[in-house]
């Protein structure tokens, strides 16, 4: 009875996205249900589905697992995408926990009130280039290997390579300063389940446009 | 090589507390060296020990580990508080993110705007006693056991139990209909190592008060 995972949540990246592209990056089918109205969530709010009646909810070996980070924990270990150790684990999160974070900014940019803009691009800007982005290109240039942690794929290549891009479409300069995280950028686009995922018509999501924003907000407030 | 762990944070509760926790239910003695102005901040930050320029962060085990969630995580993996597979570790994950979320919006009361603390404070109590706390009783009533999961002390219960006072702090009788959550309590903090951290002079800290509020506005700018 262990099908395919199937994901609850509504057709955008939103918190999901690194669900998506974990999935993906392990080379793992799934299959999306879309929350459309707010009729949707309430559904699957009262037939008990939601630990926390929150969405994202992802159905995966007999469990509805809620939490973004108990998701994304759940699969990185069980497709050998978090480390060999505790001491690789705990660098992983570390590293992961900050994309997160600058992810975190990047995704609010879009709701930010016209008035705010600005300001929040330049702090995204600033965040991104001064604070994160640097770690990175520090971490890649000391080990010269071609992955953050332990010489082997993980979910921190995965996420930032996901923060990467995402940047990018914030600011499209926004590695000029940084060359070994534009050659990682190139080198794990290439992996074959990542550049699968990159192609157009994967379960990947464009970035929130702003004409979507009023129909989200109907659904979750 | 391997001294205490040694936690860096001001000598409130924040993000460090649940740290706190932990270490204090696994047994384990820290240290801690707290920063009090703008400029000991600045120090951390400039000497490189913080990988992102932030607090919290606990040298343990060599490394100067930072980002909450990947601290909590190792000491609970360490001392296995993290269940014993795959699953179990599924299960406290979303009981802890649970906890998170709402110690996390009564962490920032003291800094809301005054106008806005009653509404927020409803808006707690609300999602305490509707979304979070129907789901562990729920949990301790279908298994009828000790602890949340697998019948064995985890991080998920230190967690409960510390999001479980905070609330009391919001609202003292904020448990009444949940008769599983009282028992709960009363059971958990009567393990040694939660009793000890639970009595005066313990490295527990209190609620943040309007003037530990400015004090720590000035040294994180906010």
């Amino acid at each position: 009875m262990s099908g395919k995972a199937k994901l609850h949540y509504f057709n955008g990246r939103g918190r999901i996205f690194f669900l998506r592209w974990l999935l993906a990056a392990a080379g793992v089918e799934f299959e999306e249900c879309f929350l459309e109205t707010k009729d949707d969530l309430v559904k699957l709010q009262k037939d008990g589905s939601l630990l926390f009646q929150q969405v994202p909810m992802v159905e995966i070996d007999g469990m509805k697992m809620v939490q973004t980070r108990a998701i994304s924990n759940y699969i990185a270990t069980k497709y050998n995408l978090y480390g060999k150790d505790l001491k690789e684990r705990a660098l992983i999160d570390m590293y992961v926990e900050a994309v997160i974070d600058l992810n975190e900014l990047l995704m609010t940019h879009t709701f930010q009130p016209a008035d705010k803009k600005e300001q929040h691009f330049a702090t995204i800007v600033d965040k991104a280039t001064n604070r994160y982005f640097p770690v990175y290109e520090k971490v890649l240039k000391d080990h010269g290997q071609d992955f953050l942690v332990g010489n082997r794929f993980s979910r921190a290549d995965v996420q930032l390579l996901e923060t990467l891009l995402m940047a990018e479409e914030c600011k499209p300069d926004i590695l000029a300063n940084f060359p070994h995280l534009q050659s990682f950028k190139a080198r794990i686009s290439n992996i074959p389940t990542i550049k699968k995922f990159l192609q157009p018509g994967s379960q990947r999501k464009p970035p929130l446009q702003e004409k979507d924003v009023p129909k989200l907000m109907k659904i979750f407030h | 090589m391997a001294g205490k762990p040694k936690l860096h944070y001001t000598k409130g509760r924040g993000k460090m507390e649940s740290i706190r926790w932990l270490l204090a239910a696994a047994g384990v003695e820290f240290e801690e060296e707290f920063i009090e102005t703008k400029e000991d901040l600045e120090k951390l930050r400039n000497d490189g020990f913080l990988l992102f320029q932030q607090v919290p962060m606990v040298e343990i085990d060599g490394m100067k580990m930072v980002q909450t969630r990947a601290i909590l995580s190792y000491i609970a993996a360490k001392y296995n508080l993290y269940g014993k597979d795959l699953k179990e570790r599924a299960w406290i994950d979303m009981y802890v993110e649970g906890t998170t979320d709402l110690m996390g919006m009564i962490m920032y009361l003291p800094f809301q705007p005054a106008d806005t603390k009653e509404k927020n404070l409803a808006l707690i109590i609300e999602r305490a006693t509707t979304r979070y706390f129907p789901v562990y009783e729920k949990a301790l009533k279908d298994h009828g056991h000790d602890y949340l999961v697998g019948n064995k002390l985890s991080w998920a219960d230190i967690h409960l139990l510390e999001a479980i006072l905070m609330a009391e702090e919001c609202k003292p009788d904020i448990l009444s209909a949940f008769p599983l959550l009282q028992a709960f309590k009363g059971r958990t903090s009567n393990i040694p190592t939660i009793k000890k951290f639970l009595q005066p002079g313990s490295q527990r800290k209190p609620p943040a008060d309007e003037k530990f509020v400015a004090v720590v506005r000035k040294i994180f700018n906010i």
